[in-house]
Formats: structure tokens, C-alpha cells, sequence
């Protein structure tokens, strides 16, 4: 019953998508109001609608109906309800749905904003959106039903929407279970959040198609989608981290990010948009550049549609890959059309995105954002070249081959020191006008002070050449941004009158965005000391232990104590826990619980780490492997990955620094739009 | 980029040609290796290209440490891709031996196994364990697998006496019967 | 001070004596009796890639086919084969693709050369751009540049327009 209503009212919900972009190309040909208004209804339609279909299709996965096949493939009668919600994205049909579920929000969302001055773009943002979301729900309805059930005819089962004739429902005892890897917290909010990233890059692109087909291609546009791009960039970035937080925590390779093609599928439309991020500013203050975001705005979502597609159709394989799917073709279709759209789209309204202003120097803010454009960009280039490489080569010459992680890192390792030193000069330099000799007043201090810890550094931590020019720019970056805050601060202090706390939050709360970006800086490079700390100075040693041996890495002892192995029949799993002692130079630390879990429904195995964490470094056990007999020899893999947890700190200052930057300025009553231009162009250089 | 045009003008041709090409490229590449994904294994009617398995010693084929296929026309070839640490390769591996000590006397027919990335000691442990006698060999740097673009194993190809593929089993045999009767298809 | 030099010189070259004669013997008696340990194995594994997994380096590769492929690194390690012996081994046994990055032959070249290649252009395009822009930017507002010398903020300008910024914005 449920599956027929909630497939029925997926149906309702695709052909209400149909009509919506219809009506809207249809309305703004005919210069016909009503009919758009008609459109942004129908529009507005598709998410109670979808919605209830996602509620039907829940309403399945905790009421373990498992002659559902997508409740089948994901869940067990063994797994707790929140799990069975969650298993909503754990498949490939249920994640469709979600996704048509996010981009209903987000459109709806849109199409409330009031529409007053930009009247003319709304149906052509109602059309790209009805577009994309005709398309997934399309892949659901046609492809990847989540819906479809079992069906015996003739002894076989079979899953299908309709039944065949001759057939009965066949339901089985129980399901397959959601895959072990899935069931961890970071994975429950980590794809999530990644679709929410994907998703709502569409609003800035259907704005830029929305412009070029109108050719109203002043700034208009960007202002209204900028504040967009920031959530949605947010949404991207903690997905990633929340990705790399997860395969720490359960993959048992004992790092965060293993350049998998479908990591950097999804690293590739951040990279864009950060790019985007950047140059957008050129844009707002100095008029430039139009063509250019123009194309990042397109780039970004173009890449977040070719990389879904990349991993969703089978065309890339990895460990995050769907299985093989029927939705290929179509999504090929679908990311052909996107792709030649938008390149002839631009192609056509070049001429008419002129550019107000030129470039006056070199050491320009403006000229060291597009040199940040062209990093990114060629982090891009090497990303998308190691993702395409292997195809090629299949292609060509018949032989599979791997671009791992040697490849990327040697690669990007310049190019994100380069970032990192941009990161340091750039917020120094002027708009506008800039000289070696001014850009070397503003930041010489910061570099003596730098060089300072990089020389401590030398003495008390490293000779290695490489990570010593890591901390000298990390050191360079954070004492740079930093004095940017007390210069701003003690400015406003004398300027006030005001203690030094109320200067620097009035300061940052009157340029959000700015002391935002700054404080997104800083955590950018508490990030990048983590990942120097594990890329370069990350130790591992392994051994098979008995009872009471030992294990010396690193000035740590790890010290095998004992072994248990247990079922929980409850939750469908057997336990492995090994009990270590762990001491430092002799000293006793504590215990650690390195497991294995072994999932009877999915017959897979989940290796949790034991780990103890601090600044300095994290001791990171696993349990390898274990004698079942006699539970005497246990094998251990320890790593110990220094630094490593000032990715997470960076992680989290990141999110309140976008929060911050993204948070609506008080005052509402005035656009907020008009008002940041306002102040922008009375934005005090920041150099001196 | 051409931020500087102070006319309004269009992007040069050879630009646009550029990035057409490119365009175009890249989703003809992709849209081959999908339809590559997508058709899955070689298909029966197939006629098989050559291809040589070395052997293991012990079980060669003819006395020579390696085979041909091409060496095989006028014979029945069942190609049997296996690998010691599959499971499902187990419950089939005795019903093969079986279906092949059947038509060992008769000469028209030859089982290879094709082991798929293996270590050589764990796939004699296994070659032993199930008293396998038939050709087996390591299919070296997963040409022929490619080549058949095999799903995974266990997996049989059926080519018959001109080098045509006529019949694909994806994973494990039930029974020796089911063999026998796909062999006997194209025997006279 | 002479002597003690000399004598400090002697303990140092019998302690280095000892020492090479003990790393010695311990590297002898491990070549013969001891198999290869863990980290020797996984050292050599961490380069490789599961050839039936995706992406998944053989070192932490759980499952059986990569415990085999392990204990067989560990069999050629104490057959005295090379590192660079056993990664071709196991190229040609299972395919490039064990390897975590393509051969440097052929076609694979492309992977190292392309990407260099198209940043360089990228590099060379827009510090052309600039030059262009700012030539063009000079001949608008003219020789010396008076301009750049307002727009160039001084200290006290940056001072001084905060406190502009305040007064208006309060």
C-alpha cells in the first residue's frame, strides 16, 4: 500500500516538476505573469509532495517491510530505528530520493524570496531548477525505483514497481542490513551534508543561466546568489571533513583522505567555488571579472554533476562507488545537456559581459586573488586529469591503472604551500594599488616573528626541510591574520575609545564577511599543520603480540594485556576487544580498546581503532588480527600521527568562521545586498 | 577572461573550437567507457581473440607450459576463472574436476582454469585440496580477464570449436549436470 | 688536553667498532634465521594496491586475498628479492594497476606531462593579462602615476579611514 502511495505520489511530484519549468519557459516567452506565477506555485508544490513520498518511503524502512527491495538492501531487523531513518541515503534508490527531496527545499526556498526587482529572472531559475529536479526524480521513477518490490513468478524473485503477471508478493525474513562502514555517526551527517554542498550550488548556476539567457548580466545576480554560494560552500566543506573525520575513525588505514577518485570527485567542486569565493569580491569592488565567475559559477556545478555522475553510473569504481546501475545512459544525457547548455549559453552572451574598471598593479588585492584563481585551478587541472588519466588509459591501451596518492601529493604539495603563502600577503595588500614596498611594511613583522618559530621548530622538532617551509607558512599566515585583527581592533580602540573586546567584535561584526574569511583563514592553516603533521612525520609499526609482550614506537609502549570476543545478538554483531596498556617513557597512560566488529547480517567486518588523542599526537591501535582459538596472539597495527588533531580543531573553528561570514548583518530592514556594496566601496584598503 | 576588450566582442573561433573539442572529447571518453561498464562480460556470438595462459608445472596442457587458444580450434574450450581466496569458487571446484575427468577420454572437449589474481602457493594448496588434474595457469597481469571483462569469479566461458563464445555462467556451477548439459549443446 | 683527546679518540672508534660489529652480526643473523618482520612487509605493501579491491593500499587492506598477497611479500622479502624485484613481480602477475601511480612508459607519460603543461599555459595567459591591464591602466591615468600615490594608504590613512568608516556607520 505505502509503496504503491508513495510511488504514486513520486509520479505526481515529477509530472508537477514538468509542468512547473513548462509553464515557466511558456510565461516568460509570452511575457505572461500569471502563467510564471503559476509556475513558482507548482514549483513551491514539489516539496510537501516530495516530501510525503520521502515520509512513505521511512514509514517502510522502520516498519521493516522488506518485500520492499531498497528496504531489503538497507536495513535489518537487528538495526536501531534511527539507523533504519538514516538508511534513507544509505542506497543508491533512497539517495536519489533524497537528493530530489534537498532540491525541492532549496527551490522552494528560493522561489519565496521576494522577487520584486528581479522579476525577470525568475522563471529561468524556476526552469533550470525544474530541469534538475525533472531529471533525479525522473532517475527514481524510471531507474532506481526505491519503491519497486519483490515478486515471485514462476519460483524466481524478481523486484519490480508493477506486479507481473502470475505473481505474488515475496517478502523475506529479513533484510541484507546497511553496510557497517554506514552505520557510524560521522557517516549518518557526512553524505548529508555533502548532497546539501551539491545541491545548493544549483541556485547560483540556475541565477547565472538566469542572467545570461536574460543578458542581465550586471551584478545583480552574484549579489543575490553570493550569501548562497556560502552556505553552500559550508555545507560542501564539512561534508568533506566529516568524510575525512569518518575514515579516520572507521576505515582503519589510520589517516582521513586516501585521494580515492570519489574524494576528489567531491573536492573538485570545492575547489571551484572557493576559487569563486575569492574572485567573487573582485567582482563586487572593482567590477572585474564578470566572465570569470561567470565560469566558476558553471564550473562548480557542472563539476558537482559530472562528479555524481562519474560515481553514481559506474564509471569510476572505488570503495565509495554505487554498484554497477541501470541510471547511466540517462544521467549521461542529463550531464551532456548541463555541460553544451551552459558552454553555448556563455559562448553566446560573451560580448555583453563587459568589465567596468582595469587592473592598476600587479600587487593588486585583486591581481593576488586571480593568482589564488589560478592555484585552485591548478589543483584543479592535476585532480581532474588523475580522476580522467585512468579512463584514458583503459580506453586506449587496455590497461587499468591507479593515480594514488604519490601522484596528487607531490603534485598539489607546491601548490598548496603556494596558496598558503597567498594566504599570508594577500589580505594585506590593497585594492586597487599595492607596491613591494608597502606589501613589505605590513608584513615584516609577521615574517621575523614567523622565522623565529620555524627556527624553534628547527631545534626542537624537526631538520626536515620540507615541514620546516610548512610552519614557516603556516606561522606566516596565522601571525599575519592575527595582526590584521589587532590592527583593526587597536584602531577602533583609539578611534572609540572602546576596551579592546568591544573593538574587536564591533570591528568583526561590521565586515562579517572579511574578518569571517579571516578567521577561515586561520583555521585553514591549523588544518594544514595537521596534515603535515601525518603526511610527513607519521610513524607505524606492527607486530603479533602475546599476552604481556610488547610493542615500542615512538617513545610509547603498547602492551598487550587480554582479549575478549563476545555477541551481541541484539544488534546482529560480534565484538573482538582487545585490552592494551599503553605507557609513555614509562609512564602509564591508560587502556586503549582496539575492536574488531564483525556484522552477521552483512558478513563484514568493521576494524575500530583504539586511539588516544592530544595536541601533540594521536596513538592510533588497530586490532589486525587474532588467534579465535586460543585468544593468546593478537596482531596490532600502531600508528602514531603527529599533530593530526589540529585538523579537527581547524575543522571546527572553519565552520564557525563560514557560520560568522554567512550570518545575515543585523539590520534587516535595509537589503542586505545594497547595503554591502554600500559599504564596501568605503572599505578602508587595510594596507599601510 | 578578455577583460580589457573595450568593444563588446565575442570569444575567438579558435577558442570556441578549442573547448568544443575538449568538450566533446571528454564526453565521448566517458560515454565509451560507459557503454564499456554497461555491457558487461564478452557476449555469447563473440568470436574470442587469441589469447596464451601460462601454465602451472603440474598442469600443463599437452606436456607445454602454456596454451593457446588458437591451438585449441576444433575443440570444445571451457575457460573457468577461479582464485584460491574465493569462496563460491569452492562449492564449483569438484563438480568441474567431475564434469572434466568425464570428458578427459573423449578429447573433444578442454577445461583451462585461469587463475585470477593469485598467490601461486595459496592456488596449489587449493588445485591440491579439490584433486583438480585439468590445465590451470595464472592469467598474468589480468590480460585475459580484461580481455573477457569478467564481473568478478567465479566465472565459466563456453567457446566452442571455432573460437565463438556460446555460453557465459556467472558464478558457481550447482551441479555437475549443468555443465555437462552446456557442453553438450555443441558437441555432436 | 692532547691525551685526553686522544683518549676520548680511542673510546669513540671501539665504541663505533662495536657497534658496526654488533649491527653487523644482528643484520647477518636476521638475514638467515628471522623471517622479515611486519613493518619490512608492510613497507613494501604500502606501494601496492589491491589488485581486486578499489583503491585500497595492500598494507590495510583487510581482507584474505590481501593477507595472501602479504605473507607473500614476506616469502620473496626472505627469498632475498628486492623491493623493486617484488613490485614488478606483482606488476606483471596482476597489472600496473597494483602500482599507486601509472609506469613512467608510453601513454602514462601523459599523466606526469599534462598537468605541468596546462598550468604553465594558465600561468604564462594570465601574467600576460596582467601586463596588458596594467599597460592599459598606466596609459589611462598617465605617466608618473599621481594616482597610485593616493591610492598607496599610508599608516595613518588606514587610521584615518576607519575612523571615517565608524563615524558613518555608527
Amino acid at each position: 500500500m505505502f509503496a504503491e502511495f508513495g510511488y504514486g505520489v513520486l509520479l505526481v511530484s515529477f509530472i508537477v516538476a514538468i509542468y512547473s519549468g513548462v509553464a515557466a519557459v511558456y510565461g516568460a516567452v509570452n511575457k505572461s505573469a500569471p502563467l510564471v506565477e503559476s509556475a513558482r506555485r507548482a514549483m513551491l508544490l514539489t516539496f510537501p509532495l516530495i516530501s510525503i513520498a520521502a515520509a512513505a518511503l521511512i514509514y517502510l524502512l522502520v516498519t521493516n517491510r522488506y518485500e520492499v527491495a531498497f528496504v531489503y538492501e538497507v536495513t535489518s531487523r537487528s538495526m536501531p530505528t534511527y539507523l533504519k531513518i538514516t538508511a534513507w541515503w544509505g542506497g543508491q534508490a533512497g539517495s536519489l530520493v533524497f537528493w530530489s527531496w534537498l532540491l525541492a527545499v532549496f527551490t522552494s526556498a528560493v522561489t519565496l524570496r521576494k522577487w520584486d526587482r528581479d522579476i525577470e529572472f525568475l522563471p529561468w531559475v524556476i526552469m533550470v531548477s525544474a530541469i534538475t529536479l525533472t531529471f533525479f526524480l525522473g532517475m527514481s521513477i524510471f531507474f532506481e525505483n526505491p519503491f519497486a518490490r519483490f515478486w515471485l513468478v514462476d519460483g524466481n524473485v524478481l523486484p519490480s514497481m508493477f506486479a507481473p503477471a502470475n505473481a505474488t508478493v515475496f517478502t523475506p525474513q529479513d533484510g541484507q542490513g546497511l553496510n557497517p562502514l554506514l552505520r557510524h555517526p560521522g557517516m549518518v551527517i557526512h553524505p548529508p551534508m555533502l548532497y546539501l554542498g551539491f545541491v545548493s550550488f544549483v541556485i547560483p548556476y540556475a541565477f547565472a543561466m538566469a542572467a545570461l539567457i536574460t543578458g542581465r548580466t550586471d551584478d545583480r545576480w552574484i549579489r543575490i546568489t553570493r550569501r548562497w554560494s556560502l552556505w553552500a560552500w559550508l555545507f560542501l566543506s564539512f561534508g568533506l571533513v566529516l568524510g575525512g573525520r569518518w575514515a579516520y575513525d572507521v576505515l582503519g588505514w589510520g589517516g582521513y583522505w586516501g585521494w580515492d577518485p570519489v574524494e576528489i570527485a567531491a573536492f573538485m567542486p570545492w575547489l571551484t567555488g572557493t576559487a569563486f569565493l575569492h574572485s567573487v569580491m573582485i567582482q563586487e569592488k572593482r567590477g572585474l571579472l564578470k566572465h570569470w565567475n561567470m565560469i566558476l559559477v558553471i564550473l562548480t556545478y557542472a563539476l558537482v554533476i559530472f562528479g555524481t555522475f562519474l560515481t553514481r553510473s559506474g564509471v569510476l569504481s572505488s570503495v565509495h562507488a554505487f554498484a554497477n546501475s541501470p541510471i547511466g545512459p540517462f544521467f549521461m544525457g542529463f550531464v551532456t545537456l548541463t555541460l553544451v547548455a551552459s558552454v553555448a549559453l556563455v559562448i553566446w552572451r560573451w560580448p555583453i559581459l563587459r568589465s567596468e574598471t582595469e587592473m592598476k598593479s600587479m600587487l593588486s588585492r585583486e591581481a593576488l586573488f586571480l593568482l589564488n584563481n589560478l592555484l585552485f585551478m591548478s589543483i584543479l587541472v592535476v585532480c581532474f586529469w588523475g580522476v580522467i588519466f585512468p579512463l584514458i588509459s583503459e580506453l586506449f591501451t587496455g590497461a587499468k591503472v591507479t593515480v594514488g596518492p604519490p601522484f596528487y601529493e607531490r603534485a598539489t604539495a607546491p601548490l598548496f604551500s603556494s596558496l598558503l603563502f597567498l594566504m599570508a600577503v594577500a589580505p594585506l595588500s590593497a585594492w586597487g594599488h599595492s607596491t613591494l614596498q608597502t606589501l613589505g611594511k605590513a608584513i615584516w613583522k609577521s615574517t621575523v616573528a614567523a622565522l623565529v618559530v620555524t627556527v624553534a621548530f628547527y631545534f626542537t622538532y624537526t631538520q626536515n626541510i620540507g615541514a620546516l617551509v610548512g610552519f614557516f607558512l603556516i606561522a606566516l599566515v596565522l601571525f599575519a591574520t592575527v595582526h590584521e585583527f589587532w590592527r583593526g581592533t587597536r584602531a577602533r580602540q583609539k578611534a572609540q575609545g572602546e576596551n579592546f573586546l568591544t573593538a574587536l567584535s564591533r570591528l568583526m561584526e561590521r565586515n562579517r564577511r572579511r574578518y569571517g574569511g579571516y578567521i577561515i583563514h586561520i583555521s585553514m592553516a591549523l588544518m594544514a599543520i595537521g596534515i603535515l603533521g601525518i603526511e610527513i612525520f607519521q610513524k607505524e609499526t606492527q607486530g603479533t603480540l602475546a599476552a604481556g609482550e610488547q610493542l615500542n614506537i615512538a617513545g610509547y609502549t603498547v602492551e598487550y594485556r587480554e582479549l575478549a570476543s563476545w555477541d551481541n545478538q541484539g544488534e546482529g554483531v560480534n565484538y573482538t576487544r582487545a585490552v592494551v596498556d599503553v605507557y609513555e617513557n614509562g609512564i602509564y597512560l591508560g587502556q586503549l580498546n582496539p575492536r574488531i566488529d564483525y556484522y552477521f547480517d552483512s558478513q563484514q567486518n568493521m576494524t575500530i581503532p583504539g586511539q588516544r588523542s592530544t595536541l601533540r599526537d594521536d596513538l592510533y591501535i588497530l586490532l589486525v588480527d587474532w588467534q579465535p582459538v586460543s585468544t593468546i596472539g593478537a596482531t596490532f597495527k600502531i600508528y602514531v600521527n603527529p599533530l593530526v588533531n589540529w585538523l579537527w580543531i581547524g575543522s571546527l573553528l572553519f565552520l564557525a568562521g563560514v557560520i560568522f561570514a554567512a550570518w545575515p548583518d543585523r539590520d534587516p530592514s535595509e537589503e542586505p545586498a545594497r547595503r554591502s556594496v554600500a559599504r564596501d566601496s568605503r572599505q578602508p584598503s587595510a594596507a599601510d | 577572461m578578455t577583460e580589457t576588450t573595450p568593444q563588446k566582442r565575442g570569444v575567438p573561433l579558435w577558442v570556441q573550437i578549442v573547448i568544443w573539442v575538449f568538450l566533446v572529447g571528454l564526453l565521448a571518453l566517458v560515454g565509451v567507457i560507459l557503454s564499456k561498464r554497461q555491457q558487461g562480460t564478452v557476449q555469447p556470438g563473440d568470436k574470442i581473440p587469441d589469447f596464451t595462459l601460462p601454465l602451472f608445472s603440474g598442469y600443463e596442457y599437452e606436456g607445454k607450459s602454456e596454451v593457446k587458444l588458437s591451438d585449441l580450434q576444433g575443440k570444445l574450450v571451457v575457460l573457468n576463472f577461479w582464485a584460491s581466496w574465493c569462496k563460491p569458487c569452492e562449492q564449483e571446484a569438484a563438480e568441474l574436476e567431475e564434469a572434466w575427468e568425464f570428458y578427459e577420454p573423449g578429447g573433444e572437449v578442454v577445461f583451462l582454469g585461469a587463475d585470477y589474481v593469485d598467490t601461486e602457493p595459496e592456488a596449489r594448496a587449493y588445485l591440491k585440496k579439490f584433486g583438480i588434474t585439468y590445465s590451470n595457469g595464472p592469467d598474468m597481469g589480468t590480460k585475459i580477464s580484461q580481455m573477457f571483462r569478467i564481473r568478478g569469479v567465479p566465472e565459466t566461458y563456453f567457446i566452442d570449436q571455432n573460437g565463438v563464445l556460446y555460453y557465459v555462467k556467472i558464478g558457481p556451477f550447482l551441479s555437475v549436470d549443468e555443465i555437462k548439459s552446456i557442453v553438450a549443446q555443441k558437441l555432436p | 688536553m692532547n691525551f685526553a683527546f686522544g683518549k676520548n679518540y680511542l673510546r669513540i672508534t671501539f665504541y663505533a667498532l662495536l657497534f658496526t660489529i654488533l649491527t653487523f652480526a644482528a643484520t647477518t643473523v636476521f638475514a638467515q634465521d628471522d623471517t622479515p618482520t611486519d613493518d619490512e612487509v608492510n613497507a613494501i605493501a604500502k606501494q601496492l594496491y589491491c589488485p581486486v579491491c578499489e583503491n585500497t593500499p595492500l598494507d590495510v587492506c583487510p581482507t584474505e586475498a590481501c593477507r595472501q598477497w602479504r605473507e607473500l611479500i614476506r616469502t620473496q622479502l626472505s627469498q632475498g628479492m628486492t623491493e623493486a624485484e617484488i613490485k614488478q613481480y606483482f606488476v606483471d602477475n596482476y597489472g600496473a594497476r597494483v602500482l599507486a601511480e601509472p609506469p613512467r612508459t608510453g601513454l602514462n607519460w601523459l599523466v606526469y606531462l599534462l598537468p605541468p603543461a596546462i598550468i604553465l599555459l594558465g600561468a604564462v595567459f594570465l601574467f600576460r593579462s596582467f601586463r596588458e591591464w596594467t599597460r592599459s591602466s598606466q596609459a589611462e591615468t598617465g605617466p608618473g602615476g599621481e594616482r597610485s600615490e593616493t591610492s598607496s594608504p599610508s599608516k595613518d590613512d588606514y587610521v584615518a579611514r576607519l575612523e571615517e568608516e565608524l563615524k558613518n556607520r555608527k
